[in-house]
């Protein structure tokens, strides 16, 4: 598998490491938020928004939409410009 | 028997190498496979249940028999397929699986057992009593029952890893595969062209075809120069492409030394190279099939095909009297060459009542074999007529053809299913199944030769959006088969011979209910060892099909996964084996610890010093010593290994404040204060110091084995959580070199070292600033992990050894010296400071006493999560300290478990663990830190420590977490 970093260009895999679902780019503001924010996650087959991070590169996080159930990469931003 | 005036061999090279003990001739260019044949070799090696003698099946890396083991000693190689195994001079080849030896096979016995020994046998006969199982019957039938087995020893020798690129990857290099590569390479593109074998051409090689006007050989000759001079191409003989992988990667193993006497120095024996393709053409071909009747595996029946391989490739026959069993064109081919070569054909049996063959030898049209006959060898066959006649006919070889099926492994691995096409009667690659990659030639159901040159041409045009380049003349032959599997009939028919599985076990597959076709191969084995029923798959499913009465695309196929062939374990490990299995840290004072007699501990990627024994002494003298050392003079330790990560930004202080739990904004510029990070859950992350150097500087320290962690989570809170701070932060722990200096006389050492004062005004306990050590720019942090006043001085890591050398040579003059882990940790245990032993992920920050540290006045990560109820308070356990009841009890160790002292021991009444235990020379006793249920409250309260493991018990008092200088006095002194 490859991803292709938007500072780094198209690398092998074993240079990311995986993080999870993206809902951790929305840090809840009020306590009440945060037992779903560490804990719920959704696990749906097929496009699936995650965090990836750079680590034997850039040392980016990105925000990779994946195909869980064909693997194919949809899409990679950078996490600090995905953000909505 | 060597043919003259045939094969692509080197008759001015010849070559002697060795098969079970004898010596034999060959020459270069043959396989083992070939070499053997041509001295009328056809017994060369045992079954793996049935221990039946087998022979060479076909030429080429789907064989199911001739498995050898090759080379000696260390090295040697098993299971190698002799059909791919290039000969050279002084091969050695040993076959597998058969005692005393081949022509008498003890183990031959399991042959007349056959009809207790069928499919589910052993799940059925030897499933209890289960301790048997494991003791008696399993060893005694992987002993029986077996491939070739390494030698155990380590090989010495190196494999490789690598990656390549390109933007098309062709597999194979016939006639489809090289048109593929041409149209690339012509069009500017970088090109991969991967071939297994030693030799570029794939059948064109092993037909009597011309290409272009010229022998195929020679054309595939001139393809491969212009190939070979076009700079953006790469070509990879010997390299199997093993695996189809996500986004274009495919695995491939190159065999680098396989095919030579000797390893040349410094090569690998094999690479494993991941090939990232833009695009990929598969034109790996076709296998031929079997067709199943009664002892169909005796030696001398093989593949048409693989008969044709030989002539033309090698120039061997296979025979001396061949019989062709035929159900397509194909066989008949093999016929014609046979007798233009002025070899005996005794017969060509074909099922069908009529073809338009016509050959000067005996046909039979409407006949099938029934029976193949001879023990070791093929004596002659059975055939019976359409009117329903047996005659025998003589045969030393039956060459058959059922037909072919193209190679779609690959196009499987990512979970794809081939299409059935009724055209060949064979599985096709589903177009799309792997993204990226378009077969061609054979390998898509595409058998005659121009068909196979037209569509690599045009499957490498599609694939890179370019125009086909012209393709020339050759065979175009339309492909007839008429689908025969099975001659039906008593005894055992043979589908996988290399699992020894029959068309009689699949019937008992089906009767049992085994009714899938993935629940049938795991009940019969079919297609399970290690050629994955490259030739035996679609057969079953034929017979599968038959007994349950659907068509074939009905009952489906098994899954087909990597690798295509065997790979060894070895070349996936590449260079990560033995001394390089990981990358080595060394700190800055590693040369000096060496030379002073440092044991080593590994810590992560690290090798720290771990004690300095003197003569005589062993670990604990050594520990003790240094403790004592640091407690009453000067000691000096390597804290290179810490994580330290430059913070710099006007949001500096903002950013640490909310990844901290207490507040760092508010430390002034020179000072250091300790910190706690935690997880977004609650649990405690990591903690250190954090020393601000200036109002938008900070230095954070992390612990050796969290560095990486901490440092990917800064990054996430920066850019994912908060990336409208200004801040940016880099990790400096290679590029300072820090020491530890302790004691006493630390301060004596230091204003040795630094220009600057160093007096209690100028540097406070918990002080820190830049300084000059010995003329060179570096840093000095009043900070202490021992208990004692203690400073850590930092240098650029370029100057680290010396620094070592200066602190080492003045510590000495002042009575006190290096010291090592051990120590270190024994004066931390001391002295109350926590390591990972205690925060192990599992502890929040109330359990080990600093729940006032996470700050009411702002947020931080972590900090509403670990406000939960039920993350503190008396249900918890929490951190204490331990002290045994008797000072001399020795078994104190992390791991035990604390129970109260009328408490029964069982998992309900466990109360805490030991997370940290060692010898305290400073007190004359062990010491221990644990964590005990409400463990604040019982201060001076007796609990049991017991270790299971260890099989020990020991009444300790339980103490505040602190055992010396409770009051601080020596740190500020
Ligand atoms: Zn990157």
């Amino acid at each position: 598998m490859r991803l292709t970093c938007p500072l780094c260009g198209p690398r092998d895999v074993r240079e990311f490491s995986y993080r999870g679902d993206a809902v951790l780019t929305d840090r809840p503001t009020t306590p009440e938020g945060f037992h779903d924010y560490v804990h719920i996650r959704e696990n749906p087959a097929g496009p699936h928004d995650e965090l990836w991070h750079h680590g034997a590169g850039c040392g980016g996080w990105l925000k990779v939409r994946r195909d869980t159930v064909t693997h194919e990469v949809l899409s990679v931003a950078l996490a600090r410009e995905a953000r909505s | 028997m060597r043919l003259q005036g045939f094969g692509q061999i080197d008759r001015s090279s010849p070559v002697r190498f060795e098969f079970d003990g004898r010596s034999y001739g060959g020459f270069a260019g043959d396989t083992l496979a070939s070499a053997l044949l041509a001295n009328d070799i056809r017994l060369i090696g045992r079954s793996f249940k049935y221990h039946r003698p087998r022979g060479i099946v076909t030429a080429g890396s789907e064989e199911p028999n001739a498995l050898m083991t090759i080379g000696q000693g260390a090295a040697a190689n098993p299971n190698t397929r002799a059909t791919t195994q290039e000969l050279y001079d002084g091969l050695v080849a040993r076959s597998q699986n058969a005692w005393p030896s081949l022509g008498l096979d003890v183990m031959e016995v399991n042959d007349l057992l056959a009809p207790f020994l069928g499919a589910g046998f052993y799940y059925k006969t030897f499933m209890w009593p289960k301790a048997i199982w494991e003791k008696l019957y399993e060893p005694v039938i992987r002993h029986a029952a077996g491939l070739g087995a390494l030698s155990g020893q380590d090989d010495g020798q190196s494999y490789d890893t690598g990656f390549l690129h390109c933007d098309l990857l062709v597999i194979g290099s016939g006639p489809a595969g090289l048109m593929a590569a041409l149209t690339g390479a012509r069009a500017g593109k970088r090109v991969i062209l991967a071939e297994e074998d030693f030799a570029f051409g794939g059948r064109l090689n092993a037909e009597a075809e011309e290409v272009a006007g010229q022998p195929g050989p020679a054309w595939v000759a001139s393809v491969i120069a212009e190939l070979a001079a076009a700079p953006n191409v790469r070509l990879m003989r010997r390299t199997t492409v093993t695996g189809a992988y996500d986004g274009g990667t495919f695995g491939a193993l190159e065999q680098v030394a396989e095919h030579l006497p000797s390893l040349p120095q410094g090569a690998p024996r094999a690479t494993f190279w991941r090939i990232a393709a833009g695009r990929t053409v598969l034109a790996g071909g076709a296998h031929e099939r079997m067709i199943a009747f009664r002892d169909n595996d005796r030696p001398g029946v093989m593949q048409a095909s693989a008969v044709r391989s030989y002539l033309h490739r090698y120039g061997v026959a296979p025979g001396r009297k061949v019989a062709v069993f035929t159900n397509n064109d194909d066989g008949w081919r093999t016929a014609a060459d046979l007798i233009a070569a002025g070899v005996t054909v005794t017969a060509v049996i074909d099922p069908r009542a009529h073809t338009q063959h016509d050959l000067p030898c005996r046909m039979i049209h409407g006949g099938v074999v029934t029976r193949a006959h001879g023990r070791l060898g093929l004596d002659n066959i059975t055939v019976r007529k359409p009117d329903g006649a047996e005659i025998k006919v003589d045969a030393d070889c039956l060459a058959v053809s059922g037909g072919w099926n193209p190679s779609v492994h690959l196009t499987c691995h990512m979970n794809g299913r081939p299409d059935w096409s009724e055209d060949i009667a064979a599985f096709v690659p589903r177009p799309g199944a792997v993204p990226g990659l378009i077969a061609a030639g054979a390998a898509n159901g595409m058998f005659s030769t121009h068909g196979a040159l037209r569509s690599g041409a045009q499957a490498a045009a599609e694939a890179l959006d370019i125009k086909p380049i012209k393709v020339p003349q050759a065979e175009d032959a339309t492909f007839e088969i008429t689908p025969f599997w099975h001659v039906e009939g008593p005894g055992r028919a043979f589908l996988d011979p290399q699992n020894d599985v029959s068309v009689k076990d699949v019937k008992a597959a089906h009767q049992e209910n085994f009714r899938s076709v993935e629940h049938m191969k795991r009940y019969t084995t079919l297609g399970m060892a290690t050629d994955q029923g490259k030739l035996s798959n679609v057969g079953a499913l034929a017979i599968m099909a038959r007994l349950t009465g659907r068509d074939i695309p009905e009952v489906g196929t098994t899954t087909f996964r990597p690798p295509y062939t065997p790979v060894p374990i070895a070349a996936f490990a590449g260079r990560a084996a033995r001394d390089t299995f990981r990358p080595h840290r060394l700190t800055p004072s590693d040369a000096l610890s060496r030379e002073r007699g440092a044991e080593f501990i590994e810590a992560g990627l690290w090798h720290r010093a771990a004690w300095f024994p003197q003569p005589g002494e062993d670990w604990l003298a050594a520990c003790n010593r240094e403790t004592t050392m640091v407690r009453e003079t000067v000691g000096v330790a390597d804290v290179t290994t810490l994580g330290k990560i430059d913070i710099q930004g006007p949001d500096a202080a903002v950013f640490l404040d909310r990844v901290y739990t207490n507040m760092f904004s508010t430390l002034k510029v020179g000072r250091v204060r300790y910190g706690l990070m935690l997880r977004e859950d609650g649990f405690v992350m990591d903690d250190g110091t954090c020393a601000r150097l200036g109002d938008q500087h900070y230095v954070m320290t992390t612990t050796t084995a969290a560095a990486g962690q901490v440092m990917v989570h800064l990054q996430f809170c920066q850019q994912v959580l908060w990336p409208e701070l200004d801040v940016r932060f880099i990790s400096v722990t290679d590029q300072w070199a820090q020491f530890a200096v302790a004691g006493p006389k630390a301060r004596d050492l230091i204003r040795d070292v630094v220009a600057e004062d160093v007096s209690d005004e100028s540097f406070p306990y918990m002080g820190c600033g830049a300084v000059t050590v010995l003329g060179v720019p570096g840093r000095l942090f009043r900070i202490s992990f021992s208990g004692e006043h203690a400073y850590e001085v930092a240098v650029p890591a370029r100057y680290g050894d010396a620094l070592a050398r200066a602190l080492t040579e003045r510590a000495e003059a002042l009575g006190g010296g290096l010291y090592g882990m051990e120590a270190l940790n024994v004066l931390r245990i001391e002295k109350g400071y926590i390591t990972h032993a205690e925060i192990d992920g599992r502890v929040t920050a109330d359990d080990i006493g600093m729940g006032r540290m996470v700050s009411a006045k702002k947020d931080c990560v972590g900090k509403v999560m670990s406000e939960r109820p039920g993350l503190h308070g008396p249900e918890r356990c929490q951190l204490v300290g331990l002290r045994p009841l008797n000072p001399d009890a020795a078994a104190l160790h992390a791991g035990a478990h604390l129970f109260a002292l009328k408490a029964e021991i069982t998992p309900d009444t466990d109360q805490g663990w030991l997370s940290s235990a060692c010898y305290s020379p400073t007190f004359g006793h062990r010491i221990a830190y644990a964590f005990l249920k409400n463990g604040r409250a019982r201060h001076g309260e007796t609990v049991r420590v017991v270790d299971r493991t260890k099989g020990t018990e020991t009444l300790c008092d339980v103490t505040a977490p602190m055992f010396y200088d409770q009051e601080g006095g020596k740190l500020r002194g």
